[in-house]
């Protein structure tokens, strides 16, 4: 089954993404840090394909992400894991080859096993308000909420 | 929509003065003082954050001298709701293919641990 995906603000610098999904931690916890896993899935829509995956799972360690656009263009990220607790967290910088936002955002995958499922939250926080604004682009939380609502109450609603 | 266009939408929409002037301008156009009495903001300060939002053509001001009045334009919104759901697809995208990779993972484990029992 589709788990319904929750994404939200959360005060200045993040969005929350929320999500759960029906397999145990350890498996999706593999799934975002083995290469061959993750060319089966990340960032692979829309004419889309891997180029390069490479991971270096150990605190200090980088990983670097190239994917290839039918067409010809590329997109490259990568960063550095801070904290790796197997198979409960995963924290590493992510900076893109191009960034859209300024500055380098901290991701914190954190997985939660619940009745064998994985309650999986992935927090980004970024290192401006602005940075953070540009990804989510509508804030939902209390500071933000004014925003938001001045967009949902033009375009009807978005969540 | 560039992001340099939506990066000053948001950055227009970072502040909550703005984001205020802006659902009052919802129910409708106000002069510059009409908008500065609920705030309790000096006339230059709200002119300063009218014209943040009328260069991210979040607004246009009338051009009577005197009145100014202010007017809504939903269309900078509606782009950067776009991106937001670009955003949201993007991850919709990749969650419904990692599912089916945990599907198949545990599939095979299944089958692996029926291999081993049989």
């Amino acid at each position: 089954m589709t788990h319904p995906l929750d994404i939200r603000a959360v005060g200045e610098l993040e969005i929350e993404i929320k999500r759960v999904f029906d397999a145990p931690p350890k498996l999706v916890f593999d799934a975002w840090t083995k290469p061959e896993l993750l060319r089966q899935w990340l960032g692979k829509r829309g004419g889309w394909d891997w180029d390069v995956c490479e991971v270096d799972l150990r605190v200090g360690g980088a990983y670097r992400y190239v994917w290839k656009h039918a067409e010809g263009m590329t997109m490259g990220m990568g960063g550095v894991f801070r904290e790796i607790v197997v198979p409960e967290r995963i924290v590493s910088t992510e900076k893109f080859d191009a960034s859209w936002y300024p500055g380098e955002a901290m991701i914190t995958n954190v997985l939660e096993e619940r009745d064998g499922k994985t309650v999986s939250v992935l927090t980004c926080r970024y290192e401006t308000t602005e940075a953070r604004d540009v990804v989510l682009a509508s804030p939902m939380d209390e500071g933000l909420g004014d925003g938001f609502k001045v967009l949902d109450d033009v375009l009807g609603t978005l969540l | 929509m560039t992001v340099d266009t939506l990066s000053r939408t948001l950055s227009a929409l970072a502040d909550p003065t703005r984001r205020r002037i802006l659902t009052r301008l919802k129910s409708g156009r106000a002069t510059v003082n009409e908008l500065a009495e609920p705030f309790d903001l000096s006339l230059p300060t709200i002119s300063k954050h009218l014209k943040v939002l009328e260069r991210a053509e979040l607004i246009r001001r009338g051009r009577q001298a005197q009145w100014r009045p202010c007017t809504l334009r939903p269309e900078r919104l509606g782009e950067a709701a776009e991106w937001l759901e670009r955003f949201r697809e993007m991850w919709e995208a990749n969650f419904s293919n990692l599912d089916a990779l945990l599907d198949d993972l545990q599939g095979l484990k299944s089958d692996s641990e029926e291999r081993k029992k049989s």
